[in-house]
């Protein structure tokens, strides 16, 4: 066995785990509150890498800065699409905010592909996270070890805020009940904006985390959110912490595979969706 | 009257009225498609026609069975897939090409419901979406169907030895045959006791259960009839385009089946076809501008939802039936 090489794989599963975990994890967060299926969110992901790279290009603004600003820059998008189009549908059915976000993410992926093509932009890797690490048994380079940990840390703290805040509590208990909620004082609207905002600030900050890793390309996006809905079918969207542990878990699946069984690894996510469907249809941490 | 809160969805049609509207409808479109020929080329009619039929297949499912499947190009791409192949590859006839491509969907259909059923609503277009991303996947790397390159120079050949699909009119009016045929079938099913009982559990599974009703397998029934007919219009399109490639099962082809659907009217009889006709034609004459198809069709999307829930045909049929009324 081939040690070096099955390292490597996990090192990419895990990476990939990250993403896969923030994105749920923002869909998650959207569906409790909206009940809607945010289809955007792969499109918000790849709009929060092209602002990175503006930023970069156009502003002389590095990486931290881009972690820092994106996801608030992406977010008030979300929020003026919040309020302008999504807050209509919430009294109908609940595909028609599937559809309607379909549609949005059709536009910014159509108008990005128009502006910028079809090849990948480069983002380089800033210059303090440069290096590799020497464990002994692989190489790590800094850059995706900071992504793993970042992420891990981003996706703690979003449970600590929702499950263990007073904020949390009230975003719950609207979850539950929103017009009791509303009865007791709070700005339901005002904290569904924001949840959505907040939401589309994680896909953005992905985005930011993955520029220097994949290219800067129109369609980062799209073929990543459709593993997300699996991710997110095997999971459950019913826990906060059952979005994060799916996430990496399918993550560190998805780069065994890769290893073991190369052929199968793109495929690998959809065939366990399958099983868990057999088997536990209201997926993994999902209540019916 | 169903209310306008959730997807629109086939009405019952127990008036004289509206069975009178229906024939007639069903009249001014075969006249429509009989003439098309002398308008536009017959080879783009015949496209016309195979998408018009898809889009009823996925009509039949969220028009009736109120599920919205996100994941309709894994039938209408397979059904092309092997079609394309049988034609080519295993030399058959064309009649039997495509039955070989409807098969397939059939079974596909079969294997992928099972699965979906088991979930409504929001997860089932999920669930769909994330198969049929799988069957493109598999299409990607499977041998048979040439990868990026597709399956090309697919051979026509002729209908029971006789009619040469060769010639452009022979073959259009034969697509526009099995259109009329398909139609009929699910005009057929929509108003056999089969079909009331998936209105029913529609509108309230739990009373359909109650009633004695296995609402799961009435469900898995509509999802593989669904998926076969789209199958045949995935099998029509690699005969008459000549082509198979992963555009067919790709998902945006599952999208603009949606969109098709959604601007002509969900559950609608003839709104599907109607919106077939549209997004091709767009696709057709727009085909120049590259990412503005995709922009526009975002866009058509969007105000669809916000603004045009019933689509072309419903609103269409929603203004007679006030007119009439007042």
């Amino acid at each position: 066995m081939n040690t070096q090489a099955l390292f490597g794989q996990l090192l990419i599963g895990l990476i990939n785990g990250s993403f896969y975990a923030l994105l749920s994890l923002g869909l998650a967060v959207i569906f409790g509150l909206l009940n809607i299926i945010n289809f955007t969110h792969g499109a918000q992901y790849m709009i929060g890498a092209f602002v990175a790279y503006f930023l970069l290009n156009k502003a002389g603004l590095g990486y931290w800065w881009a972690l820092a600003i994106t996801p608030f820059a992406v977010g008030a998008i979300g929020v003026v699409v919040e309020r302008t189009m999504l807050s209509r549908l919430y009294k109908l059915d609940h595909l028609y905010g599937l559809l309607l976000t379909f549609g949005l993410a059709l536009i910014f992926e159509g108008a990005f592909h128009h502006q910028f093509g079809s090849a990948g932009l480069p983002y380089s890797i800033p210059d303090s996270l440069q290096g590799v690490q020497n464990l002994g048994f692989m190489y790590l380079p800094n850059y995706r070890a900071w992504v793993i940990f970042a992420s891990l840390v981003v996706c703690l703290a979003t449970w600590f805020l929702i499950e263990r805040t007073k904020l949390g509590a009230y975003l719950r208990a609207a979850t539950e009940n929103p017009t009791l909620v509303q009865a007791f004082g709070v700005n339901v609207p005002r904290m569904i904006t924001l949840t959505y905002g907040f939401g589309v600030g994680l896909a953005a900050l992905a985005g930011v985390f993955a520029a220097p890793i994949y290219q800067v390309s129109p369609q980062m996006g799209s073929t990543l959110i459709i593993v997300v809905f699996a991710v997110v079918v095997i999971g459950g969207m019913g826990s906060i912490m059952g979005s994060i542990v799916t996430g990496f878990g399918l993550g560190i699946i998805e780069g065994l595979t890769k290893y073991f069984y190369p052929q199968a690894s793109s495929t690998v996510i959809f065939v366990i969706m399958a099983i868990v469907l057999l088997i536990r249809p209201q997926g993994l941490f999902g209540q019916r | 009257m169903a209310d306008d809160r959730s997807v629109p969805v086939a009405k019952g049609q127990d008036t004289e009225w509206e069975r009178r509207y229906e024939r007639g409808a069903f009249v001014a479109m075969l006249v429509i498609f009989v003439a098309m020929p002398m308008v536009i080329y017959p080879r783009f009619g015949s496209q016309l026609l195979c998408f018009a039929l898809f889009a009823c297949a996925f009509n039949l499912l969220i028009g009736f069975g109120g599920l919205l499947s996100f994941g309709h190009a894994m039938f209408f791409g397979m059904g092309s897939y092997l079609s394309a192949h049988a034609a080519k590859v295993w030399g058959m006839p064309v009649e039997l090409a495509i039955l070989t491509g409807t098969a397939t969907s059939l079974i596909l259909g079969g294997l992928t419901g099972l699965l979906a059923i088991r979930r409504q609503g929001i997860y089932f277009a999920m669930i769909t979406l994330a198969l049929a991303q799988m069957v493109f996947f598999f299409c990607l790397q499977a041998p048979f169907t040439g990868g990026e390159d597709g399956i090309q120079s697919v051979p026509r050949g002729k209908v029971l030895g006789l009619l040469d699909l060769n010639e452009p009119l022979a073959m259009y009016y034969f697509v526009f045959a099995v259109f009329v045929a398909a139609f009929a079938l699910i005009h057929r099913i929509v108003h056999s006791p089969f079909g009331q009982v998936l209105k029913a559990i529609r509108e309230n599974e739990p009373r359909a259960i109650s009633l004695g009703y296995r609402t799961e397998r009435y469900k898995l029934a509509a999802f593989v009839i669904s998926a076969s007919l789209a199958g045949l219009a995935g099998a029509l399109k690699a005969i008459v385009a000549q082509n198979a490639s992963l555009t067919d099962v790709h998902w945006s082809m599952s999208g603009e089946v949606v969109l098709m659907t959604l601007l002509g009217g969900m559950g609608t009889v003839f709104g599907p076809i109607v919106g077939a006709l549209i997004i091709i034609s767009m696709q057709f004459y727009l085909a120049g501008l590259g990412s503005w198809v995709t922009i526009t069709q975002g866009l058509i999307f969007v105000v669809c939802v916000l603004a045009f829930r019933r689509g072309i045909v419903g609103e269409l049929e929603a203004w007679l039936r006030s007119r009439r009324k007042s």
